[in-house]
């Protein structure tokens, strides 16, 4: 084994570690945010709902999800997923669902409990007032929600939101353990292949931070731009 | 469904010896509690220096706090935690390297995990002081510089036992999380809960009945921390003064 | 006793204070007033270095605010400060309030120091509420709380920054009269009011600022009687129809 270190390795497989690796992250987070928002905003809407069972339900889900360890959720999706699958299609045998399907159930499935508790604080930051001015001109429940109530919701949550989106982003590093092709995966593959471990996940945490970074930095700037309208 | 359950499995012997499955879990849960505990008390210490001196005056003590925060909050848990198995020994001087790269597990595997997720859980704790501190209104400062209390006795008699007090719930919640994160730690090798229900589930092939009772461990885990949290609140609670509560921040 | 010379101060580009001078004698009781973003406030955070001033120099007895050699904390201890907002600890009892300084900032021990705040709460009629809480209060024993804590460090003099400002009507009297009692103990007093009646009572000179600048700085009764500024004038009635 050489001594020193061979950067150059990152250059050889730089096409590979973004084609494949970067690309199935970024989408993936992209699939799950969008997801995760969509059933993270009807959760919150179930909890703050006066129909207790409904409000119980989406409470239960939504402790759950925050009280177990991201990368258990994924040992359960990944075995669970083949077997609803089968129950939905009317097979007899677990079909086959690979890492990339099973991932993106997970992360939408669990950052939904996530996103849930943001929009609840958003639905809630919407004064009283007006909801029942929707109600006084003649809305009904649903049509106050979503033209009034949400839309202000989610600028009142917006950095919140994006905030929750990096840390999704880099949530899905933990597909590893299903042995999934993300960013951090196929470096992986190349570290182990060349045995350039060091360089390899040098690069990867280079990276992360940069995109990271660069995205709660923009954020930041959001929040400025949002406090000054105001 | 197409799935044989078979709850009996958690009282039959796992194959190393430990003794029944439910065993070989608690025993990961051991593993798990360790590995946060020992993170945790890291993360405070490390945590409230940082996150104190960020509300500091002097700027190049805030800024050099800050890059530490940035640092090591954007880049994801595992991805550190394999820089500290892999890549820290690599860059140590060579006696140093080899001598961590020939212990013995599992504490090849713990030392890396406690220092990785020590530090990692330091960063949030670091905001959550820097905000509870700054949520106190100004005027308790000047109070206690007005009466000739130095910066650091304001510091020690005014400003921290207050902000200890705001900061319980979320430091106590960060156990929690701490707790959860260790489970990223069986990507190096560590055997916790979450690590051993994967081996449970290879080994006996009853996948469901393995992760449902890490599920449950987890659960219960969670309420233990819960309500010893409700305990110690109630225990420094002080009349006529309540804690605010703020809306969730991003994050787990 | 208190010496401002000249002083002058910016945040930033703003200038808050232009050449303020002024004298307050021992023993002497001094108001100062005007409408808000006057300078008030600052001038006596100045005076016992809470806040900083870039030109000009404060002395109190002799010693410098402005110079960097000055220590501080002991200058402090040795003048008493009332806030607007109380600003008493709310995790400490009354009694620990009141002991704290003389404590860790005196040497005093614990026993003297307990003595010493025991009285003056009980001066200020509030011995009953010795083990109380801040939070569990009313404004106007909070604030009489904090006139004790101040005095228990045995003070040259008191600088009062709006004492009475954020209490209900209904407590500002109670406040007032123990700062009376103590005008008329000869404590040398810096008060920032809109209290017309306390200082036509025990005031000995008013002080008008406005912009930054001391506009006006006359005895009492030719503040009240005569005043020399237009701006005086104008700003006295329109707070004296009250």
């Amino acid at each position: 084994m050489d001594s020193g270190f061979d950067f150059d390795v990152i250059r050889r497989s730089w096409g590979y570690l973004f084609r494949e690796g970067m690309t199935f992250t970024v989408t993936l987070t992209l699939l799950a945010m969008s997801g995760g928002i969509i059933f993270g905003t009807l959760l919150a809407m179930m909890r703050l709902s006066a129909f207790k069972p409904l409000s119980w339900l989406a409470g239960a889900y939504v402790n759950l999800m925050r009280s177990v360890p991201l990368v258990l959720v994924i040992f359960w999706f990944f075995f669970l997923v083949p077997y609803i699958g089968a129950w939905i299609l009317r097979e007899p045998n677990p079909i086959k669902v690979g890492a990339w399907m099973s991932a993106v159930i997970t992360f939408t499935m669990f950052e939904a409990a996530y996103y849930a508790e943001i929009m609840r604080a958003g639905i809630q930051s919407v004064a009283r007032g007006q909801v029942w001015s929707g109600y006084a001109l003649g809305l009904n429940y649903w049509q106050t929600m979503g033209k009034i109530v949400l839309p202000q919701a989610f600028r009142n949550m917006l950095p919140v939101l994006l905030t929750q989106t990096i840390i999704l982003f880099q949530d899905t590093s933990l597909v590893y353990v299903i042995s999934a092709t993300d960013f951090l995966g196929a470096a992986s593959k190349v570290a182990n292949r060349d045995y350039r471990l060091v360089e390899m996940y040098t690069f990867v945490a280079v990276v992360y931070f940069v995109v990271s970074y660069g995205l709660s930095t923009l954020v930041k700037r959001l929040q400025n731009r949002i406090a000054i309208i105001r | 469904m197409g799935y044989n359950w078979h709850w009996g499995i958690l009282l039959e012997k796992e194959p190393g010896g430990t003794g029944i499955y439910l065993q070989y879990l608690i025993v990961g849960l051991g593993w798990s509690l360790a590995t946060a505990l020992a993170a945790w008390v890291i993360a405070l210490v490390i945590g409230s220096l940082v996150g104190t001196l960020r509300t500091t005056p002097m700027p190049w003590v805030v800024r050099l706090g800050n890059l530490y925060v940035e640092i090591f909050r954007n880049i994801p848990l595992i991805v550190q935690m394999f820089l500290w198995f892999f890549v820290m020994p690599e860059l140590l001087p060579k006696e140093l390297g080899d001598w961590i790269k020939q212990m013995p597990p599992p504490w090849s595997s713990y030392i890396p995990a406690v220092l990785c997720l020590g530090i990692y859980t330091s960063v949030r704790i670091a905001e959550q002081v820097r905000a509870g501190i700054q949520s106190l209104p100004r005027g308790q400062g000047m109070a206690g510089t007005a009466m000739g209390l130095t910066a650091a006795q304001t510091y020690r008699y005014v400003i921290l036992p207050q902000a200890f007090r705001i900061l319980l719930p979320p430091i106590t919640s960060e156990f929690m999380n701490v707790i959860k994160n260790s489970s990223v730690a069986l990507t190096i090798g560590l055997l916790e809960l979450t690590g051993r229900a994967r081996a449970m589930q290879e080994f006996s092939f009853h996948v469901f009945e393995a992760f449902a009772a890490a599920t449950v461990i987890y659960l219960l885990t969670n309420m233990v921390v819960v309500l010893g949290m409700r305990m110690l609140e109630k225990k420094v609670r002080v009349p006529g003064l309540i804690a605010a509560a703020g809306a969730p921040l991003a994050g787990h | 006793m208190i010496s401002i010379k000249n002083v002058s101060k910016w945040y930033g580009s703003f200038q808050v204070l232009a050449d303020c001078s002024t004298e307050v004698a021992k023993g002497e009781v001094v108001v100062v007033c005007g409408p808000s973003g006057s300078g008030k406030s600052t001038i006596i955070k100045c005076v016992n270095a809470l806040e900083p001033f870039q030109k000009g120099s404060i002395t109190v007895e002799g010693i410098s605010v402005g110079d960097p050699k000055t220590n501080l904390p002991k200058l402090r201890s040795r003048i008493g400060m009332v806030f607007q907002n109380f600003e008493l600890f709310p995790h400490m009892t009354v009694t620990e309030n009141l002991t704290l300084g003389q404590v860790k900032v005196l040497g005093r021990s614990s026993d003297e120091a307990r003595q010493k705040g025991l009285k003056l709460l009980d001066r200020v009629g509030l011995l009953a509420h010795k083990d109380k809480y801040p939070g569990q209060l009313s404004g106007g024993q909070q604030q009489r709380v904090a006139i004790a804590r101040a005095l228990s460090m045995d003070p040259i003099a008191m600088l009062f920054d709006e004492p009475t400002s954020a209490l209900d009507p209904e407590m500002i009297n109670e406040v007032l009269d123990v700062m009376v009692e103590l005008a008329k103990e000869g404590m040398t007093m810096m008060v920032v009011t809109h209290e017309m009646g306390f200082a036509r009572k025990v005031a000995h000179r008013v002080i008008f600022m406005d912009a930054g600048r001391i506009v006006e700085d006359a005895k009492k009764e030719e503040f009240f009687g005569t005043p020399r500024s237009e701006r005086a004038q104008l700003f006295l009635s329109k707070i004296l129809h009250h």
